[in-house]
């Protein structure tokens, strides 16, 4: 369906910033080098062939302990995926991030939509998003200590802000 | 005639005006607010017991209806509403979320919200039928009437009245 998408990318990037491009099911999508990031949605954007003007979702994912994640491949996915409303087509994009330095360049700039996205994917996944302009946590608490969608946080773990306590009156 | 006699007429009367006369806080945060509120309306109609009004001060309630999933993050705004609600007061928790987390064990989701404030009636389902919120409600009057709910024991204690009856609940759940 939008495979003009990723002839365009690899047209316009030569020079190593698209690791991989692929399509799944009629669904088409690039892996991004992490300094080519915001270049490459900026391009993405602005270009008149693929004009992806909606941003739709951005999120993360944990790929410890994924039957299918190589070894040197970086811990976490940054997972974006863009529309354009004029020719009806869609992308998905991906950015590896390393686990030792989980961060990318924020999004913000390119679609001002991305602000709570790159929020969520911060709480949750503990990506630094480098320049954005109000990186806190947007669903736990401020008290809240780690990353809960990260695999190795223990499942039941809780962080209680406030229990009974024997002896008070109640 | 003793005083005592006269103290615990009191009580009881008391209890009886207390137990038809419930101003509710709904405390509502997730799906069981659909069937709430099918029990609060005409064909259900928790009106019959006298729990049809609710308030949405806690200042001016006595009844506290958790219904939904409670997530820790509103710990203390749930224990913050019971403590600003007037003596003596009650709290039903309604649904599953409410009474134990239900399905959820996760992160994000208390454990039943009676880690936080002390609920005097659990009412299970997913959502409960509005029978059975129904049969908690009558539940939530007889511990009234008898003077065991949560509040209700702390207040007597604390003014040296007759022991309610709950204190000895222990020993009437040893039973067959």
């Amino acid at each position: 369906m939008a495979q003009i998408v990723l002839d365009r990318l690899t047209a316009q990037f030569s020079g190593g910033e698209i690791i991989e491009v692929g399509s799944s099911r009629g669904n088409e999508w690039a892996r991004i080098k992490r300094e080519a990031w915001v270049t490459v949605c900026k391009f993405l954007r602005d270009d008149p062939a693929t004009k992806m003007d909606m941003f739709i979702d951005l999120t993360a994912v944990d790929r410890m302990g994924l039957r299918t994640f190589p070894e040197d491949a970086p811990r976490f996915d940054v997972v974006l995926h863009l529309y354009s409303v004029g020719h009806k087509h869609r992308v998905r994009l991906y950015c590896g991030v390393p686990e030792e330095d989980p961060s990318v360049d924020t999004l913000v700039s390119v679609w001002e939509g991305v602000n709570w996205f790159e929020r969520e994917a911060y709480d949750l996944y503990g990506v630094r998003f480098k320049g954005h302009p109000d990186l806190r946590r947007i669903l736990m608490y401020p008290e809240f200590v780690g990353h809960p969608l990260r695999k190795d946080y223990p499942k039941e773990k809780r962080q209680p802000l406030v229990r009974r306590q024997a002896g008070t009156r109640e | 005639m003793g005083f005592e006699f006269h103290t615990t007429s009191l009580q009881a009367a008391v209890n009886w005006a207390r137990k038809w006369s419930l101003f509710q806080y709904p405390f509502v945060t997730a799906c069981c607010g659909m069937e709430f509120m099918s029990v609060a309306a005409s064909k259900y109609d928790i009106a019959r017991f006298g729990a049809e009004f609710p308030r949405f001060s806690p200042r001016q309630a006595d009844l506290l209806i958790i219904v939904g999933t409670i997530t820790e993050r509103q710990g203390p705004a749930l224990r913050r509403i019971y403590d600003q609600m007037c003596e003596p007061k009650w709290v039903v928790a309604f649904g599953v979320c409410a009474s134990t987390g239900g399905f959820y064990q996760n992160y994000g989701t208390m454990p039943g919200a009676d880690q936080v404030v002390p609920v005097d009636v659990y009412i299970p389902g997913c959502p409960p039928r509005p029978e059975q919120v129904l049969d908690g409600l009558m539940l939530l009057q007889d511990r009234i009437q008898k003077g065991e709910g949560h509040s209700q024991i702390t207040i007597a204690a604390e003014r040296g009245y007759d022991v309610p009856i709950a204190a000895i609940r222990p020993k009437e759940l040893k039973g067959p």
